[in-house]
């Protein structure tokens, strides 16, 4: 059964479609990300999740209850739901431990029991010992503990989080997304998070739903997003990648010159002839002095720009006879000059045509 | 999701009718309310000051006579034309001697800062009419301290200063009012980073070319803004006119209300006569808005933000010493002769013990019919005006900065709209509106808090505001999610982050409204008399050192509220800038 389904909500600001006709649903304990560049509407989807916006059309239900269709908005205080902000929103008039009884003592618990899972959480999110602090006192990284144990200990029907570490210095932004998957796996509370950054939504998540321009580009694991995108603004905003215009003829899939069978490539096979787009990523391409042995589709190209990253080299290779310009990385110990000849060679498994 | 479609279209059907119930926000009720408000507040005075204008006494027929009566004489006509002359000339002596004080304060190493605030807090705090009573026991032409001290070192005939002429009556405004323009400047001053300064030293310019040609120029919107306040705050003001100008036979456009306002009172004339001061007021508040508005021009950059005061060297304590004199004349020398002639059997003589009485205060205190009951007016009136205009304000602001209701901004709009109108022009629509029947209000308690209450609603209504704005909104949404309602939400997060600054905005508002004059004294009966007016009556009554001690009482309270304020609010809490 599932428990959180959105089946076409759609919201709009005017003629502007900032939700547009999204359907996703999540499976119990499942952790999803809503990812895509700011303006995308992943935020205004979260917010209609918890209710504090009213969708134009389309629902959203929980465990088979509608809980926001247009006119029927259950408030946010009636959902069950919690959710950590941007702002982390820790109120400053209240100490850590009353901050995170503030839900439990809204649910009548008896006041023992309060203050025994108040610190038991605490204790979960390494803050037992400052529970008598007030938020002035805490380092960012701190509040959003408190965060964290404030919406996991009234043991939500569904966790929601906006971009909860956009605010964190970088290596606090690592330990924190780690620490958010751990909890995750030791509570399995349905959870949707809301970031623009891929890398945090690949360590957190279950699956990832990339956004772009209001609508739902594509849901997938994160590493079949990696491999198999579908669409030509997931292959380019999920890690880099070489856009080709190819051509599907005949059952073979052809550009600057070589071709491979549309069967190798995913997302080919089905798919009609004509002009396509294929995904190429550069850590897919092999770089070589002398052309290589074996069958594998191969090109000839010169070095025309390079660029040292520390774990890779990012050379832009100019293939022979076309006005291909590929990108494709090499280890560091693999040096080529600007102006060297190479050899290119593909692997049609790890492409995909994109639309 | 073959299987949802039966279970959840029922749960819809039932759930939308009960949702849709309680989406009837009671908050539609209390927009509809505020509306209300604020119309009976602000828009129907306003616009009943402009229909009067337009109507024949009695008849109610339309005319334009009264624009004629208003305008027919150029005895008018020289008031309207020397209110702009004092406004300019106050304005320009404010922005001398407020911006160098500004600079120093902001900028330098000048010694003894806390000083020039007290100075600054102490002349904002003084009350106009008592800057210009003092003023004229210093600069009397005959007796005053300072002529009087003039010829005896020269042996002279003429003074060296005549407090009763058109300067003299700059000069007291500029000197009560150049707080205005100080904080304007030093906080556009603070967010300017030493680096901007630091550029042009690099470049070869010294400290004094950097200030002339880098710091003044990046705040020259905040010091046209002082300045644009001050002129507006001089030809509004009624209590200095008074006091020094009809003594002087100097006439403006307020005393001239004020003349028109005896019997008989010719409200339609006063109404027509008061246009040219709404519409300046009005216009120059847009251009203001304007000028700061433009936002790229001070750089407001939080990063590379370091600032190093600036090393004046001997120059600091010629600095100083502008600012020492300003003081002086300002706050220092009035109050000091103020309170010499509140303890004395006759202010002509000075400091001798045989000149020390406590019968002005004995006489005020125990005695005087109205003295009493005009502090208690005072008190009440001010107290129940700034709660209501703190009431008021709060929801008006959180409706709008929530986004609650569509057309929010109207409310806000409204609520500040009292801050173009010149007092004595609200007071006179408040007369036109409510004095008569059906109303009826004349003489009472009631219409004097009213028009308390929509005259400084806009000061409440900014400091409510940055309140509000100040507590994010989610603050409020983590609570709702957690299970708490909208209601209880504000009750537990919003309330208590916010009742700091809103105690702050209280007492701004009631001490403001507690030296009042401009809008009381055309209100008031001969019950309902406040603090203000009644030192009016005692001024026309030629009395100094009663004067003088009823002045006293009036700071005595005043800077209770003070004191309970920097307690509760902060020290600076009066000269932060909204």
């Amino acid at each position: 059964m599932s428990r959180l389904s959105i089946q076409g909500l759609t919201k709009a600001y005017g003629p502007n479609r900032v939700v547009d006709s999204i359907d996703l649903t999540l499976a119990e304990g499942e952790f999803v990300s809503l990812l895509g560049p700011s303006g995308c509407g992943k935020t205004t989807t979260l917010r209609m999740i918890a209710g504090f916006v009213d969708p134009n059309e389309g629902s959203i239900s929980l465990n088979g209850q509608v809980i926001s269709a247009p006119g029927a908005v259950l408030p946010p205080e009636k959902r069950g739901m919690s959710m950590i902000f941007q702002s982390y929103a820790i109120w400053p008039n209240m100490t850590v431990a009353e901050n995170v009884g503030f839900g439990l003592k809204l649910r009548k618990l008896p006041g023992a029991e309060i203050k025994q899972r108040v610190m038991q959480i605490l204790e979960v999110v390494q803050m037992g010992h400052l529970a008598a602090r007030y938020p002035a006192e805490l380092s960012g990284g701190q509040q959003q503990r408190v965060a964290l144990a404030r919406a996991i200990v009234v043991k939500p029907a569904v966790l929601l989080l906006d971009e909860p570490l956009s605010n964190l210095d970088a290596n606090l932004r690592e330990e924190m997304r780690f620490e958010i998957r751990r909890l995750h796996d030791e509570f399995r509370i349905t959870t949707v998070y809301v970031t623009h950054d891929q890398s945090e939504a690949m360590a957190t998540s279950d699956r990832i739903a990339v956004m772009n321009a209001g609508r739902i580009e594509q849901v997938d694991a994160p590493h079949l997003l990696y491999t198999r995108p579908r669409t030509r603004f997931v292959a380019g905003f999920i890690g880099r990648t070489n856009l080709l215009p190819a051509k599907l003829r005949n059952g073979e899939v052809g550009f600057g010159g070589i071709s491979m069978q549309a069967g190798q490539v995913p997302g080919a096979d089905a798919a009609a002839g004509g002009d396509i787009l294929v995904s190429v990523r550069p850590q897919s391409i092999g770089l070589h002095r002398e052309r290589p042995a074996g069958s594998a589709p191969m090109l000839a190209g010169v070095v025309s720009q390079r660029t040292f990253l520390g774990e890779t080299w990012d050379y832009v290779v100019t293939a022979q006879g076309s006005d291909l310009r590929l990108r494709a990385t090499a280890p560091p110990l693999q040096i080529h000059e600007v102006g060297e000849p190479v050899w290119l060679a593909f692997d049609p498994q790890q492409m995909a045509m994109v639309v | 999701m073959s299987e949802a479609p039966a279970l959840p279209r029922a749960a819809a059907a039932r759930g939308g009718l009960s949702n849709r119930l309680a989406r009837i926000e009671p908050v539609m009720l209390l927009w509809i309310a505020l509306i209300a408000i604020l119309l009976f507040l602000v828009a129907f005075p306003l616009g009943k000051l402009l229909v009067v204008s337009f109507e024949t006494r009695g008849t109610g027929a339309f005319t334009l006579s009264n624009y004629v009566s208003a305008y027919g004489r150029s005895r008018y006509v020289d008031a309207l034309v020397n209110s702009l002359l004092l406004g300019l000339i106050s304005a320009t002596m404010a922005v001398v001697m407020a911006v160098p004080m500004a600079w120093a304060v902001s900028r330098t190493d000048m010694p003894f800062k806390g000083l020039t605030w007290a100075v600054v807090l102490g002349a904002f705090i003084l009350p106009p009419y008592l800057s210009a009573v003092g003023w004229i026991l210093l600069a009397g032409p005959n007796s005053g301290f300072l002529n009087l001290a003039w010829r005896g070192l020269t042996g002279l005939e003429e003074p060296l200063f005549n407090v009763y002429s058109f300067n003299g009556m700059a000069l007291v405004i500029a000197l009560n009012a150049f707080p205005l323009v100080f904080i304007f400047v030093k906080s556009a001053l603070d967010l300017v980073s030493s680096e901007m300064e630091d550029a042009a030293n690099i470049l070869g310019a010294g400290t004094w070319t950097a200030m002339r040609k880098v710091s003044l120029p990046l705040v020259w919107p905040a010091i046209m803004a002082g300045f644009i306040i001050v002129f507006l705050e001089a030809i509004a003001l009624f209590g200095t006119p008074a006091i020094i100008g009809i003594p002087a036979r100097i006439n403006v456009v307020t005393t001239q209300l004020w003349q028109f306002f005896e019997y008989p009172v010719r409200v339609e004339v006063a109404a027509a006569y008061a246009m040219p001061l709404l519409l300046i007021t009005a216009g120059m508040i847009v251009v203001q808005r304007l000028l700061l508005a433009r936002k790229g021009f001070v750089s407001q950059t939080g990063k590379g933000g370091e600032r190093r005061p600036i090393k004046l060297g001997p120059w600091r304590w010629v600095v100083f010493g502008w600012c020492a004199l300003v003081g002086l004349m300002a706050v220092v020398a009035p109050l000091f002769v103020l309170l010499q002639a509140s303890f004395a059997k006759a202010w002509g003589r000075g400091l001798a013990w045989d000149n020390l009485t406590f019968a002005n205060y004995y006489l005020l205190l125990f005695e005087h019919e109205m003295a009493m009951t005009s502090i208690w007016n005072t008190i009440w009136f001010s107290a129940v005006a700034a709660t209501a205009a703190v009431f008021i304000a709060l929801l008006v602001a959180y409706i709008v900065n929530r986004k609650l209701v569509p057309f929010g901004d109207a409310l806000g709009f409204l609520a500040m709209a009292p801050f173009v109108i010149p007092g004595i022009v609200m007071a006179i629509g408040f007369y036109a509106a409510y004095a008569s029947p059906p109303f009826a209000l004349y003489g009472t308690a009631a219409i004097i808090i009213l028009a308390f209450t929509a005259r400084f609603l806009p000061i409440a209504y900014a400091n409510s505001s940055s309140a509000i704005r100040a507590v994010h909104p989610e603050m409020e949404e983590a609570a709702r999610i957690l299970g708490s309602g909208r209601l209880h939400a504000i009750r537990m997060v919003t309330a208590p982050l916010v009742r700091k600054s809103l105690l702050g905005g209280w007492l701004i508002v009631f001490i403001v409204a507690s030296r009042e004059l401009s809008a009381a004294i055309f209100l008031v009966g001969p019950r309902t008399r406040t603090m203000s007016v009644l030192l009016y009556d005692l001024s026309e009554a030629g009395n100094f050192e009663v004067l003088a001690a009823f002045g006293g009482l009036l700071l005595v309270v005043t800077m209770v509220f003070v004191g309970i304020g920097m307690k509760l609010a902060g020290r600076d809490f009066m000269l932060r800038r909204n």
